[in-house]
């Protein structure tokens, strides 16, 4: 409730104009909202993500801002996971910080630093991180002593070099090659031919055998070919683990942080419990503003309900006593007092949440790119290992020792990079340009699916529109008018009071002076104007007939009412989307939960050929899923509860910050700022990023083709290895960073 | 080939005194916020005087 409509109901109260829906209770409403926000626990450290922070100029206004706010002892910015820890006095709220931010021109979520500061992943960062440091600080020694015996050393210099090398070499192997070590381990006992087993093996194989040739003064040791490939493909984990860091990290504020609670009337007295512990029949208060904590029916009060997150209805119903009500809505006027008669799990909003879990088991299992490459690439480097191995065993008459070295040799020289290092690097470097974009990659594999895709389906309220609807026909009105709908307007935190208000304002129109105002919940604002009555409010308390599209009525004494019509506000950056996908060729679908007129309205407004109003969750779901089953790769762009199930339903999904939990948690990819446009560049960028890894692909598998008969001939030396994985490795991450 | 004998030991040491300053700079998390380290280079908030 805002702080002027909770001001104009104490207001009402005062004057003894008795709303229908007073209550007892209601006088002391506003302290025990008081008494609730004091409970919650209030900790010295504030947590926000910034997601449009992106510059030096940004770290510098957001620190300097929140240093100059008084009771902010010190702010520091983390550019890369976009966040701001802030070090205030306990009074100081996060609202108060995210009021700040939006000053400085910064949009700002709250973060629960308890959760964030789950440290689970950064120490797994920091462990990686240690590994790669020294097993690069290993293979630069190593390799030093290795350039000494490729060019000539001999007899026990060579020996000696081989010793000091085998010294650095296995502790390292034994400490960095850890995280391959356990992977493969796992994925034998499952018994399945995962990527950590070749490279297990030939880190293994290349580091035993250099020992063994080593202790009999042999010519070749393989030492820093085993910490070359140890360390590029550390590199390459470390940057996959850091990619999906930031994506979780920034997933984590995202997911919801608020426990859901609800007001309960028991024996009289308002308790504010948590709602699993709510039980059938008990009568729950819900305050405007606040969201339906069950399904329930009204016993009193009356007020509107926005059912929009749920049904995609812009307009917002009646609801007085008798009407039904589902949790997920929200209260706008009048405070009302629900019987609950399903909490929980059996409530329409845990019903949807089923519908999401049968779709998404319903969803085949993607492949990535990288996994049908690995299932090509496991079996066919043991089988030419150990083919080397028997063919040599056989040409040498039982020379165990030189088969060995060959296998080795092509164990290492068929060297896993591009598929350990260059997927990753390609991943990190287009997440990290989509996030720079504002778009938030949560799942591994949403960049290739979204390359694939054929077919967008839109949803409309919260999605293309931002759900906050504007005047729109403030012209056609007389001044007089104008003066008494801001006036009336002003008084009340209806949305479409305010956008009236917010409109009227910015036409500088300055408010009728009236007098007694008092919003009537549920029906709209009144007052006395001149002697004359004035209402503010719904179309049938106004005396008028209603229109087809949003509006609400001022009616001035007998005078006939004026309706003020509405628009939904366009999300910013939704026209420049729409057109982008139109202009890339791709299938443009427009499916809403909303009434026919306000559909084609917008569906006219983007140039949406295909549109259609009215659809229900399960419908929307069914509707992707007939496109699934005619061959097209369905993006499904969505932000209500509505579209859950149709969201999990796609081939890819995204969705807007702004949108429920429920369909953040299902999307694959999550719009973090207002703008819609990145959506186009995202498909461009993920068409790019798929076509780099598939080059990857091929270029190492050129590199193989060149390199493995040389190594199963027995022409492969320690300095060939080192020279063919290097260069690989090189030409993949360099061709990897090419993404525009 | 005497001069070996010093010249080994010497290239580890300073090796590993690198490899001490990387574990340092990991262990005081240097390594959080690269991006951001690359940026405050840039401005000029506090160059004239420390930052209290």
């Amino acid at each position: 409730m805002s702080v002027a409509g909770r001001i104009a109901s104490e207001q009402a109260y005062g004057d003894g104009h008795v709303p229908v829906s007073a209550c007892p209770a209601c006088g002391v409403a506003p302290s025990a909202e008081r008494l609730a926000e004091l409970s919650v626990p209030v900790s010295a450290r504030l947590m926000l993500s910034i997601p449009a922070a992106h510059c030096a100029a940004c770290i510098s206004t957001v620190e300097g801002g929140l240093a100059a706010m008084p009771g902010v002892h010190s702010a520091r910015v983390n550019l890369t996971l976009r966040r701001v820890s802030v070090e205030a006095d306990p009074e100081i709220t996060a609202d108060d910080v995210k009021a700040a931010l939006l000053g400085l021109g910064y949009e700002a979520h709250e973060l629960d630093p308890g959760l964030l500061s789950a440290t689970e992943t950064d120490r797994q960062g920091r462990e990686l991180l240690m590994r790669l440091g020294v097993a690069g600080f290993a293979m630069m020694n190593v390799m030093l002593l290795s350039v000494a015996v490729w060019s000539g050393a001999a007899d026990a210099t060579r020996d000696m070099f081989h010793f000091i090398s085998a010294a650095i070499a296995l502790p390292t192997v034994a400490f960095a090659g850890q995280p391959f070590f356990k992977n493969a381990w796992l994925s034998l006992k499952a018994r399945h031919l995962g990527m950590d087993v070749p490279i297990s093996l030939a880190i293994i194989l290349a580091s035993s055998i250099s020992l063994y040739e080593t202790f009999h003064s042999g010519e070749h040791a393989y030492f820093d070919a085993a910490l070359m490939l140890t360390f590029f493909l550390l590199a390459g984990r470390y940057l996959d683990h850091r990619t999906r860091a930031v994506a979780r990290s920034a997933a984590e504020e995202l997911a919801a942080l608020e426990v859901p609670r609800a007001t309960v009337l028991r024996g009289g007295v308002e308790v504010v419990v948590v709602i699993t512990e709510l039980a059938v029949a008990e009568l729950v208060r819900v305050r405007p503003g606040g969201r339906m904590p069950v399904d329930g029916v009204v016993v009193e009060g009356s007020s509107e309900i926005d059912r929009a997150l749920l049904t995609g209805e812009s307009l917002p119903d009646f609801a007085g006593p008798g009407s039904v009500v589902s949790a997920g809505e929200v209260n706008l006027t009048g405070p009302l007092l629900v019987r609950v008669t399903a909490a929980g799990k059996d409530s329409s909003l845990h019903r949807m949440a089923d519908l999401v879990g049968i779709a998404e088991s319903a969803k085949t299992r993607y492949t990535s790119l990288a996994e049908r490459a690995a299932r090509l690439y496991s079996p066919s480097v043991h089988i030419l290992s150990f083919g080397a191995f028997a063919a040599w065993m056989w040409i040498t008459g039982g020379d165990v020792r030189y088969a060995i070295n060959i296998s080795a040799a092509v164990l290492i020289i068929t060297c896993p990079c591009a598929l350990g290092l260059a997927v990753p690097a390609v991943v990190t470097a287009a997440s990290g340009r989509l996030f720079r974009k504002g778009l938030l990659i949560k799942h591994g594999t949403a960049l290739e699916r979204l390359a694939e895709v054929d077919c967008v389906v839109f949803d409309k309220t919260g999605t293309l529109t931002m759900g906050t609807p504007e005047a729109v026909d403030l012209a056609a009105h007389s001044p007089t008018d104008l003066a008494l709908a801001a006036a009336l307007a002003a008084a009340s935190s209806h949305p479409l009071a305010r956008a009236l208000a917010a409109a009227t304002a910015a036409a500088g129109v300055r408010p009728a002076l009236v007098e007694g105002l008092r919003e009537v919940p549920g029906y709209g604002v009144e007052g006395q104007w001149h002697g004359q009555s004035v209402r503010l409010g719904r179309a049938a308390w106004c005396g008028a007939a209603g229109l087809a599209v949003t509006a609400t009525y001022l009616r001035l004494g007998p005078n006939p009412p004026q309706a003020f019509a509405f628009a939904d506000q366009l999300r910013p950056g939704a026209e420049t989307a729409v057109t982008a996908l139109a202009a890339q060729g791709k299938r443009i679908l427009l499916v809403s939960g909303d009434t026919e007129a306000a559909v084609a309205a917008m569906a006219d407004r983007l140039g949406i050929a295909e549109w259609s109003a009215g659809v229900l969750p399960a419908d929307k779901a069914a509707r992707v899923a007939t496109l699934t089953a005619a061959g097209h790769k369905v993006l499904m762009v969505g932000d209500g509860l509505n579209d859950t199930a149709a969201l999990a339903a796609a081939h890819v999904s995204i969705s807007p910050a702004s949108a429920l939990d429920a369909a953040r948690v299902a999307a694959d990819i999550v719009l973090l700022g207002h703008d819609m446009a990145p959506i186009s560049d995202a498909m461009r960028i993920s068409r790019q990023s798929t076509r780099r890894i598939k080059e990857n692909f091929a270029i190492s598998a050129l590199y193989n083709v060149v390199a493995v008969p040389l190594a199963l001939a027995g022409f492969a030396t320690p300095l060939a290895a080192a020279l063919a994985m290097s260069a690989s490795s090189i030409t993949v991450s360099l061709n990897a960073l090419r993404l525009r | 080939m005497e001069i070996l004998a010093f010249l080994i030991p010497v290239t580890l040491f300073i090796g590993g005194v690198g490899l001490a300053a990387f574990v340092w700079a990991l262990k005081s998390h240097q390594f959080e916020d690269p991006k951001g380290d690359a940026n405050r280079i840039l401005t000029e908030d506090w160059d004239h005087k420390p930052k209290p």
